[in-house]
């Protein structure tokens, strides 16, 4: 198991970085990944999606898709590419502190 | 009397419905069991097949089969849509209104293209200059497109994984190249790869491998590029970060999704209409008394006919001690298995699973070792050979010889630095 040092916590993370345990995710945890992910600040539209998807992945078990993001979290999909650049649906994972989607085989 | 209802008449369905019929041929024939099998057409199209068609290989007429001729004949045909499964009742609602009730279902509905989904991609262009290549329709178009285009810049597309066949569209590019090398008019061709993923392909040695083919047959890749809209007249493929790849041909390989029942079965599938499905046991998450297998699944193996036969070797047990009583004894290991035309008579093979990515090496085979992410003739010819073994051997759920249903690592060449895979314990939430 690896851990990581990240906003004074020691974290278990995957080989990727993602979070092993979604409950040792918290805002100042989201911030810090969303900083080594290059994203300097995370705006109220990064968290509508951030969150979005965390409460999803808590309530059915699975991450939503990129559509699902683009036709319900209130963001559409040109934007979510805009706020996490070139992956967004893996990138909010990571920061919401959810494992990683899958469907990348 | 035990119903067993098998959804989807394609590979992994087929091979399901023969072996089962097998294994319980006594209670089949005393009426103690039941197998029904459901099925919207009947029409089998053998996949692997469609890849030849653009190139004029093989015509839509040499890949295609009534189902009913790989079934057995004593198992219940039924010929309906899917309007959904009740998890709770146990029934499935058939869309003329008809219902099935069971005691065991196995979902084998497979994936299907949903070109829709992407702005444009299905506007003007729809094939004239744009074509899919993954169904009998698409492939055919393309092939009488292909026989008198004089040239031009030819983009192949993958609009977002997962998708059947994860390979088919590199192989795709490689034939082209080979295709155009045989007419006289390669240099009058640009054949540019462009693909949602990091590279080549999504494990990393293989990767290599095929990015260092790509770039020996001149094809250009394009990476983490993820299709958002087509203009099918000015012939644009634009992305969601507005990069622009020009095409006076583009082929995609369209968004997939599961069937489109498994979305109005509550707690079957995920957003993508994938079932939800324990990647060793192939029970669905659902319900402990349906299972799912093939293209159908979540699960994280590749989306191909050599993953959907040794599932059934897997699932054909566990639903045996299903039935019993017992508890579940095999579990699946994510192998798969697959060859890649690279062109000019040449094949590569991988062989893979959920740990472990596909390694160079040598494959133990009945007929002499067949090498592994290196291109050869004898691998071209296992591929051909491959439509005979598939409604003979693969179709009726036979052992195909020498392929072992659990990967193994015998021949292979462990790689340095060996890049570490995440195994599946870790991808499951």
């Amino acid at each position: 198991v690896t851990t990581m040092l990240l906003a004074n916590k020691d974290l278990e993370v995957d080989a990727e970085g993602f979070l092993k345990d979604a409950a040792q995710w918290d805002e100042s945890v989201a911030e810090a990944i969303a900083r080594e992910a290059g994203i300097a600040a995370l705006t109220e539209r990064h968290w509508l999606v951030v969150k979005f998807m965390r409460e999803r992945f808590l309530s059915t078990g699975t991450a939503p898709s990129i559509r699902t993001l683009g036709k319900e979290s209130g963001v559409p999909i040109k934007e979510l590419y805009q706020l996490f650049p070139k992956g967004p649906a893996k990138l909010a994972a990571k920061i919401g502190g959810i494992p990683k989607p899958k469907g990348c085989i | 009397m035990k119903r067993i209802v098998i959804l989807g008449a394609g590979t992994a369905g087929t091979i399901m419905a023969n072996r089962l019929r097998r294994l319980y041929r006594r209670d089949v024939r005393a009426g103690r069991i039941i197998i029904t099998v459901v099925d919207q057409d009947d029409r089998h199209v053998y996949q692997p097949g469609l890849l030849f068609v653009p190139f004029g290989t093989y015509r839509s007429g040499d890949i295609l089969k009534p189902r009913q001729k790989s079934l057995p004949r004593d198992v219940w045909y039924v010929r309906a849509a899917i309007e959904r499964v009740a998890p709770e009742e146990n029934t499935v609602y058939l869309a003329d209104g008809t219902t099935l009730d069971y005691d065991v279902l196995i979902v084998a509905t497979g994936s299907r293209i949903v070109p829709q989904e992407t702005e444009g991609l299905t506007g003007p262009g729809w094939r004239d200059k744009v074509f899919d290549f993954y169904t009998p329709e698409g492939s055919a178009a393309l092939a009488e497109k292909l026989a008198s285009w004089p040239g031009g810049r030819l983009v192949v597309n993958i609009v977002e994984m997962p998708i059947k066949c994860p390979v088919a569209p590199l192989e795709f590019a490689f034939l082209a190249d080979a295709f155009f090398t045989a007419k006289g008019i390669r240099d009058k061709v640009e054949v540019v790869y462009v693909t949602p993923l990091d590279g080549a392909f999504t494990k990393p040695v293989a990767s290599q491998a095929l990015t260092h083919l790509l770039a020996e047959k001149r094809i250009r890749l394009v990476t983490e590029f993820s299709a958002g809209r087509v203009d099918g007249v000015a012939g644009e493929l634009v992305s969601w970060d507005e990069r622009v790849e020009p095409f006076d041909l583009l082929v995609t390989v369209p968004l997939h999704m599961g069937a489109e029942f498994v979305s109005r079965s509550p707690g079957l599938g995920d957003d993508m209409g994938f079932v939800l499905t324990d990647p060793q046991k192939l029970q669905a998450k659902v319900k402990p008394n349906i299972f799912a297998l093939g293209d159908a699944t979540n699960v994280p193996a590749s989306k191909a006919g050599s993953v959907a036969h040794f599932q059934a070797e897997i699932l054909t047990e566990n639903v045996e001690a299903y039935l019993a009583g017992r508890p579940l004894p095999a579990a699946f290991d994510g192998h798969s298995n697959c060859f890649i035309e690279t062109g000019h008579g040449r094949a590569l093979l991988i062989d893979f699973n959920y740990d472990v990515e596909p390694l160079p090496g040598k494959f133990p085979f009945a007929f002499g070792p067949l090498s592994l992410l290196k291109e050869s003739r004898l691998n071209h010819l296992g591929k051909l050979a491959f439509r005979w073994v598939y409604w003979h051997l693969l179709l009726p759920g036979r052992e195909l010889i020498g392929i072992p249903t659990r990967m193994s690592m015998a021949g292979k060449v462990p790689t340095e630095p060996q890049m570490r895979h995440v195994p599946i314990k870790e991808m499951q939430p």
